[in-house]
């Protein structure tokens, strides 16, 4: 399991990477590994604008669905539109080009609330 | 042991009836109108003028019989074999039920006949409702709601009208995640937002919790009892009371009824208002996609908002009552799926009140024989008794990297159909099990056996186990291509 430094992490498994106020959203290692083959992704419309820790969309595997939670609260910039055709990517490359969405970030001080990657990995060990 | 019931046999490759028989072949010999023919082309409009018919199946007799024999032979039902799907209540389905159902009398009716000429129709309504109300422990029925989805969002509709006319229908309603899986469907069809509630450590709503989360904008609480880990609510009284105490109903799911049938009753739990699966706990016929029936039931304070019409019985007449103007309207064409309400009526006259609590009874025992064997072979994620159906995950075989997929194509090699797998989504790799009263001792011994072979595979042979089924018709699929890529269509 990889866990790339430099990005935050929360307890639902998502990732968010910061760059000049625009914020990168996907779902970790641990989660595609646990989710199993991803069949299928919804996202929301570019402009909707989202609350942290509510959900914006959804992931379906093989074996279930789930709700995918935001990390941070903003407008969504961009929405990842390669994985319509292509939703194995968030299996393969889950923190490149597996993303999710892009969002325009509202308020910076929610990133300071996130998990680093050393804390992510020691949740995911208590979880075992 | 005693031997397994799976093994190839003469089956056969079957293709689509389209595929079989040549152009102008005919099962049978029409003689030759002795009326001259018209063409159709100078007495009718060209508006209903049909073209040429391509495509249909031209075939002889002993090939449409063929065709369809195999086909049913490849099919697998509780008149097969055992089905432990757990959540369905795979029950048998008594073939005394589908006599009553076929009464010339009864599969004759029209739906629009008079009242006058139906009134031994009307009875067996007016009848099974109060039947229902007696196991529910409820004032008032709708047979109505067409499966235990309808059933769901009638009852939630029921609560909003309710709502409504004290002033406020309220923005959400509270669902426990050892809920039924389409509770959050029904409550965001009935305009509520869908709040979930973790359960505790015991796998029992968390009442600290529930407390916390409970306000004057909850409509409802939506519980499944017993809930989908197999365990009953034993706190359902202080459930309901907290709930009630901020004016919000209580919502009972009866998919699990097959486990209380008899022993504890929704309304004297507090719930408000809940439904029955006819097709699970009262034995009428459940695969294919039914007919179900999922009839709503409620307290008195409810009763006005049921979907309309009502059956009534005055001076000793049955009839429907259209008027009522505070109901929530028809939910079914006609009066419902009114075969299965024979079917249901025939088993609870078969069975009899002392019979329904011997059903529940040994469905509970037979969920916590299962249970107690298999336990050891199989990690058991929340310990003590279970209801009606128990839950095991993979976590020893994941040791071995056999997962609870494997586990279940390896069940197919040995003749079971497999379990419910991955639900609950609370727990990891879940396999659900419930073998209802019907199955025997003996039974539930093959399959236990074949459980615990495949637990010895995991640890000798796993590669076996990933390559399962190999004496099925159809070897492992490619679920994953079948999702990303499906293929729905019958193309030439």
């Amino acid at each position: 399991m990889e866990y790339p430094d430099g990005l935050h992490y929360t307890k639902d498994h998502e990732w968010a990477l910061e760059e000049e106020g625009v914020v990168t959203i996907g779902i970790t290692d641990y989660a595609q590994s646990e989710l199993g083959d991803v069949v299928f992704v919804e996202l929301p419309e570019e402009g909707t604008v989202i609350k942290a820790g509510e959900p914006f969309g959804v992931v379906e595997s093989v074996k279930s669905v789930s709700d995918l939670y935001t990390p941070v609260s903003g407008e969504v910039l961009e929405i990842n539109g390669d994985l319509e055709s292509e939703p194995e990517l968030v299996n393969s490359s889950c923190y490149d080009a597996g993303w999710m969405i892009k969002i325009a970030v509202s308020n910076k001080k929610e990133l300071g609330e996130l998990l680093s990657a050393d804390q992510y990995a020691d949740y995911i060990k208590s979880l075992k | 042991m005693a031997q397994q019931p799976g093994a190839r046999g003469l089956v056969f490759n079957e293709p689509l009836i389209f595929e079989h028989g040549r152009k102008g072949r005919a099962g049978c010999d029409v003689p030759k109108s002795e009326f001259p023919e018209i063409d159709p082309a100078t007495v009718a409009p060209p508006s209903m003028l049909r073209g040429p018919l391509e495509g249909l199946a031209e075939v002889s007799e002993p090939e449409a019989v063929r065709h369809f024999t195999r086909l049913s032979q490849w099919n697998y039902g509780v008149d097969s074999n055992f089905y432990p799907l757990g959540s369905c209540t795979m029950k048998y389905n008594p073939k005394v039920n589908e006599a009553a159902a076929r009464m010339e009398g009864f599969a004759g009716l029209h739906p629009l006949q008079d009242a006058s000429t139906t009134q031994g129709a009307l009875r067996v309504m007016y009848d099974l409702e109060k039947m229902l109300c007696e196991v529910a422990g409820m004032d008032a029925a709708s047979l109505q709601p067409a499966a235990g989805a309808q059933g769901e969002f009638a009852g939630l509709l029921l609560i909003r009208a309710y709502h409504k006319e004290k002033g406020n229908p309220r923005k959400k309603v509270i669902i426990p995640d050892s809920g039924h899986g389409t509770n959050p469907a029904s409550a965001a069809l009935c305009d509520y937002a869908a709040v979930t509630l973790p359960s505790g450590p015991d796998g029992l709503i968390d009442l600290a919790l529930l407390e916390k989360e409970m306000d004057g904008d909850t409509a409802a609480l939506m519980l499944t009892n017993p809930n989908t880990l197999g365990m009953f609510e034993k706190n359902i009284k202080k459930v309901c009371e907290i709930v009630h105490a901020k004016g919000g109903l209580v919502y009972g799911d009866g998919a699990n009824l097959n486990a209380v049938m008899g022993k504890a009753r929704f309304g004297d739990m507090g719930i408000d208002v809940c439904h029955m699966n006819l097709h699970k706990t009262f034995s009428t016929p459940h695969g294919g996609g039914g007919p179900g029936s999922g009839p709503v039931l409620a307290k008195k304070i409810l009763e006005p908002y049921l979907p309309a019409p009502r059956v009534t019985l005055r001076d000793g007449v049955y009839g429907l009552d259209f008027n009522r103007p505070k109901s929530i309207g028809a939910l079914n064409a006609f009066w419902g799926n009114f075969g299965v309400y024979l079917r249901a009526y025939a088993y609870v006259l078969t069975m009899g009140g002392s019979g329904l609590k011997e059903a529940s009874e040994t469905a509970v025992l037979n969920a916590n024989y299962i249970l107690a064997k298999l336990r050891g072979a199989y990690h058991v994620p929340y310990e003590g008794t279970c209801m009606h159906e128990c839950v095991l995950s993979d976590k020893f075989q994941q040791e071995h990297h056999v997962s609870t997929l494997d586990i279940a194509k390896g069940l197919i090699d040995r003749g079971f159909h497999p379990p419910t797998i991955y639900f609950p989504l609370i727990v990891k790799g879940a396999m659900m099990i419930e073998p209802t009263e019907t199955e025997s001792m003996e039974t539930m011994d093959t399959f236990i056996a074949a459980m615990k072979e495949i637990a010895d595979v995991a640890k000798t042979d796993p590669e076996s186990l990933a390559a399962a089924p190999v004496t099925a018709k159809v070897k492992r699929l490619d679920e994953t291509q079948a999702a990303r890529q499906p293929d729905l269509r019958y193309r030439r």
